[in-house]
C-alpha cells in the first residue's frame, strides 16, 4: 500500500501563491487592528463575525440568504479552517460555481446539472431528522435543536468521486462525532444508517419511469469510522449556507470514500448492530462496496481508480492526476482497516 | 436540385463539432469537459449512425432516391464523431497514458465493445472512397454490412455506461429495432414473393 508521508511533500506543492499572499495580508491585518485599543478576544470574535478569517468565501453575488433567521445566527461564528493537513489542504479550491454546477443527487435529476438546476422547488426549512435506533434519546428533533449545540467550523477536503474526477471543498460543518454523541449511542451500536428525504414534489429524478433506484437514498458507516474526527457534517461550503444540489441543509462528508458515501439532506439516522444496506451496493454489489474507501489499487468495473481528473479542467489544463490510498487521509484513517484485505472489502 | 442539398448538409453536420469546438476554446463545457465531451460526441455518433442506417428505408418507402447520395457522407459523419469521442476519451479521461489507455481497451469490457465498434467503423470509413468500392467489388458490400453489427455494439457500449436511468438506451435501442427490423422484414417478404 502506498501511503504518501505529509513530509514527501514540499509546502511549495500545496500552498498555492494567492493563499500565502491572502494570509499575509490577513496577518498585516490583524497586526494593524490589535495596534489599535480594542482586545484580543473581541478582536477576533469581530473577525470571525464578519468572516474575514475564513480561508474561502463564496463570490458576494452568489451568496445565499439564510434558509431561516436561526441560521444567520447560526453562521455568525465560525472557526476558520486550520493551516495543515488533515482539515485542511493548500491544493487549490474548485470555484464554488463548479461545485455547486457539477452534482450527483439523482433524486433530481441524471445529468449533472440537473441538481442545480431542478432543484428550484425544495425546501429545508423547517427540517426534522428522526434518531431512531441503538440509543438511549432516539425522536425526531428540529434541525435548528440539533446545530444548538455544536460549534460550526471550516474544513478544506479533497472530495474524490468513484466516477474519477476530484474537487477540493471548503465546507463549513462539524465532526459527525459531535452530533452523535448528543443523542448517546447503546453499546449495540455499532453502524449507522443515514436516509435521503424523499419529496416527490420537490425532487424531479425521482418519477423518472426508467430510473433503477429505489428510494429513499441510504448509506452507512462503522461506528468507529462514523466517530472518527475527519468525519464531517456540513451544513455549508465557501462559507454560505448549502445549497440544494450539495445536500441542504445537512449531508454528511466522509473524506476518504468515495463521493457516493457521502449522504445529501439526511432526514434520518438510525443506530443499528448489523451492517446496514446501502443504496449503491444494493444495485450493484460487485460495483460498489460498502466500504468505498478511495484505493487507488482497487478499480471500479467501469473507472480506473489510480488516476482522477481534478475539476476544473479546461482543455489546456487538463489535470489528470494520480490518485492517493485514502484520498491522501491515510494517516488518519487506515489504522481503522489494519488487517482487513481491502481488496475484498471496497 | 441535389447539388444544393449536399453542401448544405454537410455543414449541417458540421454544426455540432463547430459548437463544441466553440465551446471548448471558450472554456464553456463546464468544470468537468472530458464528461461533457464524451458524452456529446458519444450521442452525435450514435445519431450519425441511425441517419445513416435510416436512409435505405427512407429512399425505399417514400422513393427519396436522391438521399442515396448523401448516406457516404453521413456515414464517414458517424466516423468522424466517433474519432473525437475515442480521442477526448484518450485525452481528457486518461491524460494520454497510453499504459493505462491499452489496460482499459482489455480490461473493461465496455470499452472493448465500443473500440470494437469504432474498428468497424473505421474500416468502413477507409473503404469509403470510389476506388475502394470498385475494387472490393462484391466484398465491398459484405464488409459494409458490418454497419449493423456496430450499431448493436453501439448500443451495448451505451446501456453499460448508464448507471441507474435507462430511459435514453430504451430510446436509442428502440430506433435500432425499428431500423433493424424494417430490413429483416423486408427480406422475409422479398422471400415469400
Amino acid at each position: 500500500m502506498l501511503i504518501k508521508k505529509p513530509s514527501d511533500i514540499k509546502p511549495s506543492e500545496i500552498t498555492p501563491e494567492a493563499m500565502y499572499r491572502n494570509r499575509r495580508e490577513f496577518i498585516k491585518d490583524g497586526t494593524n487592528f490589535l495596534a489599535g485599543s480594542v482586545g484580543i478576544g473581541s478582536s477576533l470574535t469581530s473577525l470571525a463575525q464578519d468572516g474575514d478569517a475564513l480561508k474561502a468565501r463564496a463570490p458576494a453575488a452568489m451568496r445565499r440568504s439564510p434558509p431561516a433567521s436561526w441560521w444567520a445566527e447560526k453562521f455568525s461564528s465560525i472557526k476558520p479552517a486550520p493551516d495543515s493537513e488533515p482539515n485542511f489542504t493548500g491544493e487549490s479550491l474548485t470555484p464554488y460555481e463548479d461545485v455547486t454546477i457539477y452534482n450527483n443527487f439523482y433524486e433530481f435529476g441524471m445529468n449533472k446539472a440537473d441538481p442545480a438546476t431542478r432543484s428550484g422547488e425544495f425546501k429545508t426549512e423547517p427540517w426534522t431528522v428522526e434518531i431512531t435506533g441503538e440509543v438511549a434519546k432516539p425522536g425526531k428533533y428540529d434541525l435548528e435543536n440539533i446545530l444548538k449545540p455544536v460549534d460550526l467550523e471550516e474544513r478544506i477536503y479533497r472530495l474524490r468521486c468513484v466516477e474519477a474526477w476530484s474537487m477540493v471543498i471548503p465546507w463549513i460543518g462539524f465532526p459527525l462525532a459531535d452530533l452523535i454523541k448528543q443523542f448517546e449511542p447503546t453499546s449495540k451500536a455499532k453502524f449507522v444508517e443515514f436516509e435521503t428525504i424523499v419529496d416527490s414534489d420537490s425532487m424531479p429524478g425521482i418519477n423518472s419511469r426508467f430510473a433503477i433506484v429505489s428510494w429513499p437514498y441510504r448509506e452507512g458507516l462503522r461506528i468507529d469510522e462514523a466517530t472518527n474526527p475527519l468525519t464531517f457534517m456540513a451544513v455549508g461550503l465557501y462559507g454560505s449556507y448549502l445549497p440544494a444540489q450539495n445536500g441542504a441543509p445537512m449531508r454528511l462528508v466522509v473524506p476518504w470514500k468515495y463521493g457516493f458515501k457521502s449522504i445529501k439532506s439526511i432526514v434520518k439516522i438510525n443506530f443499528r448492530e448489523t451492517q446496514p444496506n446501502t443504496t449503491w451496493n444494493d444495485l450493484q454489489a460487485n460495483e460498489y462496496g460498502f466500504y468505498a474507501n478511495v484505493n487507488p489499487e482497487v478499480h471500479h468495473p467501469r473507472w480506473r481508480q489510480d488516476m482522477e481528473r481534478r475539476l476544473p479542467q479546461t482543455l489546456l489544463s487538463r489535470r489528470v492526476i494520480e490518485t492517493r490510498m485514502f484520498n491522501g487521509y491515510g494517516e488518519h484513517v487506515a489504522h481503522m482497516y489494519d488487517g482487513m484485505d481491502l481488496a475484498s472489502y471496497y | 436540385m441535389v447539388r444544393p442539398i449536399k453542401p448544405v448538409i454537410f455543414l449541417l453536420a458540421l454544426i455540432p463539432f463547430l459548437y463544441l469546438l466553440i465551446k471548448a476554446l471558450q472554456n464553456d463545457l463546464g468544470p468537468d469537459p472530458a464528461q461533457a465531451l464524451s458524452i456529446e460526441t458519444g450521442e452525435w455518433t450514435l445519431r450519425f449512425l441511425f441517419l445513416t442506417l435510416a436512409i435505405t428505408p427512407l429512399r425505399q418507402t417514400f422513393g427519396i432516391v436522391e438521399i442515396a447520395r448523401l448516406r457516404r457522407m453521413i456515414g464517414l459523419f458517424t466516423f468522424f464523431y466517433a474519432t473525437i469521442h475515442l480521442v477526448s476519451w484518450m485525452a481528457f479521461i486518461l491524460g494520454f497514458r497510453w499504459f493505462a489507455i491499452a489496460e482499459e481497451l482489455i480490461d473493461r469490457p465496455y470499452i472493448t465493445i465500443g473500440f470494437a465498434a469504432y474498428i468497424i467503423l473505421f474500416s468502413l470509413g477507409v473503404t469509403s472512397t470510389n476506388s475502394m468500392v470498385r475494387r472490393l467489388g462484391r466484398n465491398w458490400k459484405r464488409l459494409h454490412k458490418l454497419i449493423y453489427l456496430a450499431s448493436v455494439l453501439a448500443i451495448i457500449h451505451l446501456l453499460w455506461i448508464l448507471r441507474t436511468d435507462i430511459t435514453e438506451a430504451v430510446i436509442y435501442g428502440t430506433l435500432l429495432i425499428i431500423l433493424l427490423g424494417y430490413r429483416v422484414l423486408r427480406k422475409l417478404k422479398s422471400k415469400l414473393v
